[in-house]
């Protein structure tokens, strides 16, 4: 289907363009040497240098990579176990289990994040506790697990229903079968719902807003605080280093797949001369 | 029943649980793995949901009522203008986003890979600062109003009126906090959620299906018509969904954007659970609403095709 399409690679073309000045516009200005937004002064580095000295910036630096660390981890394992147990369950109970498990993916944030903060916080009022690091853990989990179990269970789909037989026939128990040839197997489901996940909750800003309270705050938290305040080119300074850690992130992740792709191709042409 | 068997009975309860609990465990050991998960749902994902509809038919103090909803018709502005605003948002995504979906799949495999890296590149960034990039160019002194200013866009049209006794002279285009530069904001953010379901879509569209209607006589036109859109459809609704749902929903965006001129939905919910104006029942009648929007048009996209959420999750 190749045809010249100028009107369409033009439109494409000013899309980037479209896409893109903004944030070129934020990283140059990261630069700017007075606090301007908007008039270029000079090249320095001071507002990085501030921003490495921003304590309330680096605690909620920490905060983020902590509670995404955890949640992403915890939504692996329990997502991964709910996987295994959907896929084994019959049709009429998977059908609406795997429903419920969608609401946090299809819902907006925002309703996720104030349905949950009305459970924390009237639970809070019963037990007696405050919103914290402990419910925005809970509240990452929670939206996290729906990514893991959606890339995890179409790795089980893929897998051959006989295996499963084939284990326990060779004398593996239900549980051997699962940690020794299932779970080998759906690995690299498992890694790519856990890094989904991760980046889910590093990039949240709505729930976390809602469910973790005035005590703690997310990196995302903190920039939403920055910027109700307006000026200050530490914002920008944030933007220009994640965006370099995604781009370096990506590049890798591409260069990776595209290596694993050649090696895959080379492989099928040598085959038929193995044969 | 003797007093001794009363007491054996109650004794052995627990165990009898633990029993018929460990059989029960024993019969569905395939299903188990999922136990902890659907505690986990039951918890945090259906109570919640639960206490937003007790919520909204309660008031504080008093029982059941339907105060929430009628207080809500006051507010009826705002989610005209939060629906009208996601309507163009949407509208404006589908316009930009098909066309483009469309050249990106007609490029080679090659750099329709790096395209839709780049496609995809903004969203990996944190969408407070994509939303914050565009306050230094909208603002009043912001780069588009200095760059017209320095094109000479301003004295031209002050010159036009220069007859004018009752003209003030423009210094600047009003961008920042009108529905515009909301509408602007939703789109930036969102047109990647058009492009990416549509693309995935017309890529997988055999290639023959096209040559066999080229065969059959149809022009280009009529191919597009007949062929290509039909056949595309699953995408187009999915990301009008991925569009729709977060832009009726927002609040940053017009907080960010519209310094709180502009107050959509999201505003009004935040307000209601945060804000000096903490009526978190008002704010679940409210959230109970938008969730039936968000539910019809899941709805209304399940009825079209299959969603494709999870082309865009990587």
């Amino acid at each position: 289907m190749k045809r010249k399409n100028t009107g369409g690679n033009i439109l494409t073309a000013l899309t980037f363009i479209f896409l893109y000045a903004p944030i070129i516009v934020l990283i140059v200005f990261s630069f700017n040497s007075s606090k301007s937004r908007t008039i270029w002064s000079g090249f320095t580095l001071d507002w990085y240098r501030e921003l490495f000295r921003d304590s309330l910036i680096m605690s909620s630096l920490e905060t983020t990579l902590l509670v995404s660390v955890l949640a992403a981890l915890a939504a692996a394992v329990i997502g991964t176990f709910a996987a295994i147990g959907f896929y084994n369950m019959k049709k009429h109970w998977r059908s609406p289990l795997l429903m419920i498990n969608n609401i946090p993916v299809i819902n907006a944030d925002i309703i996720t994040g104030v349905s949950l903060s009305l459970l924390f916080v009237s639970a809070g009022v019963v037990i007696g506790f405050e919103l914290g690091f402990g419910t925005l853990l809970i509240a990452h989990i929670t939206f996290d697990i729906p990514y893991v179990i959606l890339s995890v269970m179409p790795k089980l789909y893929q897998l051959d229903r006989n295996l499963f037989e084939a284990a326990q026939d060779l004398g593996c128990t239900w549980f051997q079968t699962i940690y020794k040839v299932i779970i080998p197997e759906i690995m690299p489901g498992i890694i790519n719902g856990l890094l989904i996940a991760f980046t889910m909750s590093v990039d949240d800003f709505v729930i976390s807003y809602f469910t973790a309270g005035s005590s703690v705050q997310t990196l995302s938290m903190a920039i939403y605080a920055m910027t109700r305040k307006r000026i200050s080119p530490k914002i920008n300074a944030i933007s220009t280093l994640l965006f370099t850690v995604v781009l370096i992130l990506l590049v890798i992740v591409n260069v990776r797949e595209s290596r694993q792709q050649r090696k895959a191709d080379l492989k099928r042409e040598q085959m038929p001369e193995e044969v | 029943m003797s007093k001794t068997s009363l007491s054996s009975w109650s004794e052995s309860k627990p165990l009898r649980i633990l029993r018929s609990a460990r059989a029960f465990l024993e019969r569905y050991r395939k299903q188990s793995f999922a136990f902890p998960y659907i505690l986990w749902m039951a918890l945090f994902v259906v109570i919640p949901i639960i206490l937003i509809v007790v919520y909204a038919f309660t008031s504080a103090g008093n029982g059941f009522t339907l105060k929430n909803f009628s207080g809500i018709i006051s507010y009826a502005p705002v989610f005209g203008r939060s629906l009208w605003l996601a309507l163009v948002a949407t509208a404006v995504c589908l316009l930009i986003g098909y066309p483009v979906a469309l050249a990106i799949s007609r490029m080679n495999i090659k750099t329709q890979r790096i395209v839709l890296m780049l496609v995809m590149l903004p969203m990996w960034i944190n969408f407070l600062l994509r939303t914050y990039a565009w306050m230094s160019l909208l603002e009043n002194t912001g780069l588009i109003n200095r760059a017209l200013a320095a094109l000479g866009v301003f004295d031209l049209i002050n010159s036009l009126h220069a007859n004018d006794l009752n003209y003030t002279p423009i210094t600047h285009f009003q961008l920042i906090n009108t529905n515009g530069a909301v509408v602007l904001g939703m789109v930036y953010n969102y047109l990647p959620f058009m492009i990416l379901p549509i693309q995935s879509v017309i890529v997988k569209i055999d290639p023959f299906v096209i040559e066999a209607a080229e065969d059959l006589g149809a022009d280009r036109g009529t191919v597009f018509r007949k062929v290509i859109f039909p056949l595309s459809l699953s995408g187009v609704i999915s990301g009008i969904t991925m569009v729709f749902v977060p832009a009726v929903s927002t609040f940053v965006i017009s907080k960010l954007l519209s310094n709180g001129t502009v107050m959509l939905l999201g505003d009004l919910i935040e307000m209601q659970f945060t804000g000096s104006a903490y009526n978190p029942h008002l704010g679940s009648a409210i959230s109970l609403i938008m969730m039936a929007i968000v539910v019809i048009c899941m709805s209304i996209m399940n009825k079209f095709g299959e969603g494709e959420e999870q082309a865009v999750m990587m």
